[in-house]
């Protein structure tokens, strides 16, 4: 009769034990996470600052001090006529829309044709995709510039679309998730109906791709617009530039002129957050999907 | 840690006996007409043509070109066998390369803690949690160039860091890039700040499909919040932290963007993949480069391959 007894007061003794340690253990909490929020919006707020001062206050000025005037944009309208950041903006929505709209085409349909046909090799074809994923793409870009030169591409803006388009195979993956939770009685209906292969792909499967659309899109798009790597190997001509390459390129002519270098990191952060601030939750969701599947 | 794109995935491995074994196609009920026979391939001919010119001839290349002395520009190239591969393991400041890896699988590790950390105490309530979600996430999403400048700014003498400790009284007058024994730490210091949000919102995503019941349970049976974490969070994400683990191996051995735009990859900051570059391009070296290429390959395969191993392939219930 005792274990009960004794039971209900280890349960007590935890409970008080438990009442006396919440308060504590909830101040550290938010002081964590208070803390992390400092750390991320510190370095940010310090180039925001900077964008906005003059060479003169810059000189004299502590770095955590505010600008004099918060409406000097000065720097920006240097970062962006000098720093032809324009011609980057252009060039990156060029390489964007193409390889973007190339990924989303090629991946629905190679998706389309491995879960809705069964042929020869097409286990050797899946494998084929499979083992791409391993090989991670910075180790080959050595070999890859050699085939890009090859094909007459180095120093074009397709050179980025193609790799780009060329390299996705996780969009591969999400749409063929999809698919599979198409049923194929509508494709079947549809076949009765006179229906061919690609207008069951055209009707039937794409529209109903929408919410993987909107993942590879995301991903693609954060992929793209951040990438350096692939267009300071394969574009080095400035007119050509896109925002990573072009912003890298501020180092050398502006030199220690912080204030115009902070502009133009700004102008390439902006757009982002813009799109995080409206997106938000597409973007958890697609990271999420993108990368469990 | 790279971005998603560059990493090897969790997905089941493939069996090379699969590719041998043609798959026996569902007998046709009516012969198939040559036209029908070609529909699929159709439909998958710029996915394969793309595969295969920018992933299988690149790796096919690269290992041709790591047996020989090619210059990467002359038409002739002398095999010369393993000798690359022996220059690469032999020259001292070529291996140096793994070492600098060290500090940035550190910074993995910290990071994946970090994450653990806060994707725990997020997923049960808290004031400002949409905010306090977006503000850890966001950095994932910057430009890495960005990135780059903004810590180039932070680490400046007289700059952020160096502001925000004389406010707090101290003046440690570092040279935080410039001194060899610091540059590695600051530098993984940045890729911390800068991917902690990816693992962060995938380890949010996994504990939020934890069934509510468990929670519930445990709350009944009084369990600590460790306690909770230890025996219903952990175990359920288990595949998700086995994924990231693998991502933070082959990137911290594949960093390229933050050093190589913050300090060039100059002296004690140069990590393996600029090293690969700059012999490739810089020097002309392509056969030693790709041998470098190789070899970084092989350690990612062998990396992915003894994960699966030791993780079965069961996947998180979402």
């Amino acid at each position: 009769m005792t274990a009960p007894t004794t039971a209900r007061a280890a349960f007590d003794r935890r409970e008080r034990r438990a009442a006396l340690l919440r308060p504590v253990a909830v101040t550290l909490k938010y002081l964590s996470l208070v803390a992390a929020s400092i750390v991320v919006l510190l370095p940010l707020l310090t180039i925001f600052l900077t964008s906005l001062k003059t060479e003169q206050e810059m000189a004299a000025g502590d770095t955590l001090s505010p600008p004099r005037n918060w409406f000097n944009l000065s720097n920006y309208a240097t970062a962006f006529t000098k720093g032809e950041m324009l011609a980057a903006f252009g060039n990156t929505a060029f390489i964007l829309l193409f390889s973007i709209t190339g990924t989303v085409v090629i991946g629905s349909m190679a998706a389309y044709a491995i879960e809705r046909f069964t042929f020869r090799f097409k286990k050797l074809v899946v494998a084929a995709f499979l083992v791409a994923t391993l090989v991670p793409a910075v180790t080959t870009q050595v070999a890859t510039f050699k085939v890009v030169d090859a094909l007459g591409l180095f120093d074009t803006r397709w050179a980025p679309i193609l790799l780009y388009m060329g390299t996705d195979i996780v969009a591969i993956y999400i749409f063929q998730q999809f698919i599979r939770g198409i049923p194929v009685s509508l494709d079947e209906a549809a076949r009765i109906d006179g229906a061919g292969s690609f207008k069951i792909y055209r009707t039937v499967i794409f529209p109903l791709l929408k919410p993987a659309v909107a993942t590879v899109v995301i991903i693609k798009g954060i992929t793209v617009y951040n990438d350096f790597y692939i267009p300071f190997l394969y574009n080095p001509s400035p007119e050509l530039g896109t925002i990573s390459t072009s912003l890298f390129r501020f180092k050398g002519p502006f030199g220690a002129h912080w204030e115009t270098i902070s502009a133009g990191a700004v102008l390439v952060i902006v757009p982002t957050l813009v799109l995080f601030l409206v997106l938000q939750r597409f973007i958890y969701n697609g990271f999420t999907t993108g990368a469990a599947k | 840690m790279t971005d998603l794109k560059s990493g090897p995935r969790a997905e089941p491995a493939p069996v090379p006996a699969a590719a041998a074994r043609t798959p026996a196609a569902a007998p046709p009920a009516r012969r198939v007409s040559w036209a029908d026979r070609l529909t699929p391939w159709a439909y998958l001919a710029a996915a394969l043509v793309l595969l295969v010119a920018f992933t299988y001839v690149p790796v096919a290349n690269m290992i041709s070109y790591s047996f020989t002395d090619w210059d990467g520009v002359s038409p002739d190239r002398d095999f010369v066998g393993v000798d690359n591969y022996v220059e690469l393991f032999t020259r001292p400041d070529l291996f140096h390369v793994f070492f600098v890896s060290l500090f940035y699988l550190a910074a993995a590790a910290v990071q994946i803690v970090v994450a653990l950390y806060f994707a725990t105490i997020l997923t049960f309530r808290t004031r400002f949690r949409n905010l306090f979600k977006g503000l850890l996430f966001f950095p994932y999403l910057i430009n890495g160039v960005a990135v780059a400048f903004v810590f180039l700014y932070f680490f400046k003498e007289g700059g952020t860091l160096d502001s925000v400790l004389a406010l707090l009284g101290a003046h440690p007058g570092q040279l935080w890039l410039g001194d060899p024994d610091l540059v590695n730490v600051s530098l993984s210091g940045v890729s911390v700040w800068r991917f902690l949000g990816l693992n962060f919102v995938l380890f949010l995503g996994a504990m939020q499909s934890i069934p509510a019941e468990l929670h519930e349970a445990a709350e009944l049976d009084g369990a600590t919040r460790w306690q909770v974490f230890r025996s219903i969070i952990a175990p359920s994400i288990r595949p998700i932290i086995g994924l990231s683990v693998i991502l933070a191996i082959s990137g911290s051995l594949s960093v390229f963007e933050i050093p190589f735009v913050m300090t060039r990859g100059f002296g004690e900051s140069k990590t393996f993949v600029i090293q690969t570059v700059k012999l490739a391009f810089d020097f002309n070296k392509m056969g030693l480069a790709s041998a470098m290429a190789v070899v970084l390959l092989a350690i990612i395969l062998l990396i992915t391959w003894v994960q699966r191993r030791l993780v079965p392939d069961e996947r998180a219930d979402r």
